[in-house]
């Protein structure tokens, strides 16, 4: 069960990869890095409220203000200028993103290793009748739902929502149209990021908060985009579930073995249906 | 990717290492074993980058599954130098045959998540399989014979077997398939309908890359007596992508040149400061921005325009 | 036996059907066109008989080999070989390294890790630029050449292939009126020497009347009619579509 409570964070991180993917077609290699800035921050502001609830929910929302702010000047700054040029290079960028987010990371807080506990409020276990669960993972595993629903309302719902499935489809399409493709571009960099920021956040009472945070989340945000399919929200909803359930059968039968799992559904993912279970086929696309 | 003026540099740059054993100090001809063996783990990744055109996140996977193999070969089953390092390049160019075969069907956006993704299970595998890699701790500890343990014997050593493979994989790209693997990074849709099967193509740049990565491996494993998972880790991949574009992709030397440029300024740094990534990342983030054809470009760009 | 038969082939695209139910044959030796006003699914068309995309429906055979599970550089190999409607080879290699690379695929030497490609097949390159009158542009990048003269690559690049059926897509397409001509001359001279099989788009009227054998008219995806020239001509569907023009 810990597994799916994992898994529902992960969709949130892998959200704002899609959604980048989806508009900006850009896999950001820098998606674990924001994750630790999220966590990094959130503990930071936790240091200086207290390990309160309204400590936490601050923490939260700060992780997602200062990353959101950082991801507008890289994008608006540094990231625009390749947008006409190879994906590669765009592929590039992040990567380099990640080094130096990371050294930044250790400049300002040391590789040591910090821990925050879980608000007094979602402390504790509940009582399932068959066990007691931590509430703090039933948190978060609420959490991944109703992020999910928020999203998908905001899609399909909303005008913004519209411009953003429209941008996804159709970019050339969308300028023509006279809307301000940058700005699109821009915001959905921004959100895509700050929704990393707030899993990491999120993930910080659960998981030890250190520079080598970022490098096996973005593995696992890469398995649940290509089992899921980049690009697609619903997929990576599909795709987090699966991870987290495959987790929980590996551990009973590969116990450490179990990271084996997820690259083996990967595999048969590759085989049979390269563009995941809700993507596009490059010949669809077209 | 090969000319006659990138022939000269590598015959005079060959010529000028085989001096540094009788004129330069022990810690030089170090040094200099060092950059040859990323030199040949440049050269092997550009195989893929400047050839075909595939960039792989997750070249260390050959590197180190190179340097275990040959580590393991020596010491656990005593076998021979010259049949663990050709056992080595076997499992190096095995491996990366059958991670090739899944990536290469992959567009390259796909194609780089997943050679990332490969090389972190790669990292994982060394790290939890104890009996076999040393986990963790690493493989310490390696059988080397003893003409190789003398410093100016093992770098004639390294001299060798680098200036073999860069023979051989110069051979390769002045060949018919070294053409063959340009159009296909220069226009893959152009290059399957002229009869080239780019699948194919891809996947043989793949293990040719992957063999070559696996002999630097054996390089490193004895140079350091031993073998350690970060070399598996993303960050030595990432830094073998950037000796190469620092280098120049388009070019045969360019590896070269990045590897020993980035190699050199990491060990002057390192004298200084711990703060090495981020020197990295932002030497990637200039290449990326304003110089996309490397040190090679630049050059090209300096000198005076030739007559075609 | 007609050298390419397409047989009741339609092609989807989601909810767009691009290509409904067309049947053609094209005979050995002929000079056949597919003419259409914009968006009628030539290039379209053209992707599913040269393989680059699958049909939803039908078959298509090539010398009598079912297209159907093979790949564009098999394909290739069987004899077929195409120009695109957006001029498609190798910007940043010199013209003559274009037609060299097309002849090292061809002759099946792109697996010969050894052999130096300095000057294999320099005599062969020079032929056939020669051929389409590039011969002064060997050394020069293709992307940095005139459009007409990047058509004409083009055709040398293709023709490396030695092919026995030709694709070509909208071949005269940005070109002047002297350029037109030289084209037509070229491809009437091209396809009399080597004997073969052209399948081509047009927009240009002249150049089709003057040198296609055959014509199929698409519109909408559909064959709406298809024969001789003077045939399609008279035919009350084409002129009441192409009313206006001439």
């Amino acid at each position: 069960m810990n597994s799916l409570s994992l898994g529902m964070n992960l969709f949130i991180i892998a959200a704002g990869l899609t959604l980048i993917f989806g508009v900006l077609r850009i896999v950001n290699f820098a998606h674990g890095a924001f994750y630790m800035i999220g966590a990094y921050v959130a503990f930071s502001i936790l240091q200086l409220t207290g390990e309160t609830n309204v400590g936490f929910a601050l923490g939260v929302v700060g992780a997602a203000l200062v990353m959101g702010v950082v991801a507008f000047f890289v994008e608006r700054g540094l990231l625009a200028r390749l947008y006409d040029k190879d994906h590669m290079l765009q592929l590039l960028f992040t990567f380099a993103l990640v080094l130096i987010i990371k050294d930044i990371v250790k400049m300002i807080w040391g590789s040591g290793q910090f821990s925050i506990s879980t608000p007094p409020a979602l402390s504790g276990a509940v009582n399932l009748g068959i066990s007691y669960y931590p509430t703090y993972m039933l948190f978060l595993l609420v959490t991944g739902p109703v992020i999910a629903i928020a999203l998908w309302y905001a899609m399909e719902r909303t005008r913004w929502g519209r411009v953003v499935r429209a941008a996804r489809l159709d970019r050339e399409m969308l300028s023509a149209l006279g809307t301000d493709v940058k700005l699109v571009y821009s915001a959905v960099f921004v959100i895509g990021s700050m929704l990393a920021a707030i899993g990491g956040a999120l993930a910080a009472p659960r998981s030890a908060v250190d520079p080598g945070m970022d490098a096996l989340i973005i593995i696992d945000c890469f398995v649940i985009v290509v089992i899921g399919g980049l690009g697609s929200l619903a997929g990576s909803f599909v795709g987090a579930l699966i991870l987290g359930f495959l987790t929980i059968f590996g551990s009973f039968y590969l116990q450490e073995w179990v990271i084996v799992a997820s690259y083996v559904m990967m595999v048969v993912i590759l085989l049979v249906r390269p563009w995941g279970l809700f993507g596009k086929s490059d010949e669809e696309r077209h | 990717m090969t000319s006659r003026p990138q022939l000269i540099f590598l015959l005079v740059m060959f010529a000028l290492l085989a001096v540094l054993p009788f004129v330069g100090s022990r810690y030089f001809v170090e040094l200099a074993v060092q950059v040859m063996i990323f030199s040949l783990f440049a050269l092997s990744l550009n195989v893929l980058a400047g050839h075909v055109g595939a960039v792989s996140f997750g070249h260390a996977a050959f590197f180190a599954i190179g340097g275990y193999a040959c580590a393991f070969f020596l010491t656990r089953w005593g076998w021979p130098l010259p049949l663990a390092m050709a056992g080595a390049v076997v499992v190096s160019a095995a491996a990366s045959f059958i991670i090739g075969i899944l990536c290469v069907r992959l567009n390259a956006i796909y194609f780089s998540m997943l050679t990332l993704a490969f090389s972190m299970l790669v990292w994982a595998i060394a790290i939890k399989w104890k009996p076999v890699t040393g986990g963790d701790d690493g493989f310490v500890g390696i059988t080397m014979p003893q003409a190789l343990t003398d410093p100016t014997n093992f770098f004639w050593f390294t001299y060798a077997v680098f200036a073999a493979s860069a023979a051989a994989l110069w051979v390769l790209s002045a060949s018919a398939m070294g053409r063959a693997f340009v159009a296909v990074r220069e226009n893959a849709v152009r290059a399957s309908f002229l009869g080239i099967d780019t699948k194919r193509m891809r996947l043989i740049a793949f293990v040719i890359a992957g063999a070559f990565a696996g002999l630097a491996g054996c390089l490193l494993a004895m140079y350091v007596r031993g073998m350690y998972p970060t070399t598996a880790f993303w960050t030595q991949s990432g830094q073998v992508i950037i000796m190469v574009l620092l280098g120049g992709v388009h070019s045969f030397v360019g590896p070269i040149l990045g590897a020993t440029t980035l190699y050199l300024l990491e060990t002057t740094t390192h004298q200084y400061t711990e703060y090495w990534p981020i020197v990295m990342g932002l030497i990637l983030m200039v290449i990326v921005l304003v110089l996309p054809d490397g040190l090679v470009g630049l050059i090209k760009r300096l000198r005076p325009q030739r007559r075609a | 036996m007609a050298i390419l038969e397409v047989g009741n082939v339609s092609k989807r695209f989601g909810n767009f059907t691009a290509i409904k139910g067309v049947s053609l044959n094209v005979e050995a030796g002929a000079t056949h066109a597919i003419i259409g006003p914009n968006g009628a699914g030539k290039t379209t068309l053209f992707n599913l008989v040269s393989g680059l995309t699958p049909p939803s429906e039908g078959e298509i055979r090539f010398r009598d080999r079912r297209l159907a599970r093979m790949r564009p550089h098999d394909i290739v190999k069987v004899g077929m070989a195409r120009s695109f409607q957006k001029v498609n080879i190798f910007p940043r290699k010199t013209a003559a390294e274009n037609v060299q690379v097309a002849l090292i695929a061809n002759s099946g030497m792109n697996y010969n890790f050894f052999r130096s490609a300095r000057r294999l097949f320099h005599d062969e390159t020079m032929e056939l630029l020669a051929l389409v009158k590039c011969a002064d542009d060997a050394d020069r990048r293709a992307g940095e050449l005139a459009h007409g003269r990047q058509k004409q690559l083009e055709l040398a690049v293709a023709l490396a292939a030695d092919p026995k059926l030709l694709l070509l897509d909208e071949p005269t397409a940005g070109m002047s009126i002297a350029e037109t001509k030289a084209s037509i001359e070229l491809i009437k001279d091209i396809v009399a020497k080597r004997g073969l099989t052209l399948l081509f788009t047009e927009h240009d009227m002249n150049v089709v009347f003057e040198i296609a054998s055959t014509i199929s008219v698409l519109h909408h995806g559909e064959i709406i009619a298809s024969g001789l020239p003077h045939e399609v001509r008279e035919n009350d569907d084409v002129k009441r579509i192409y009313l206006g023009k001439d």
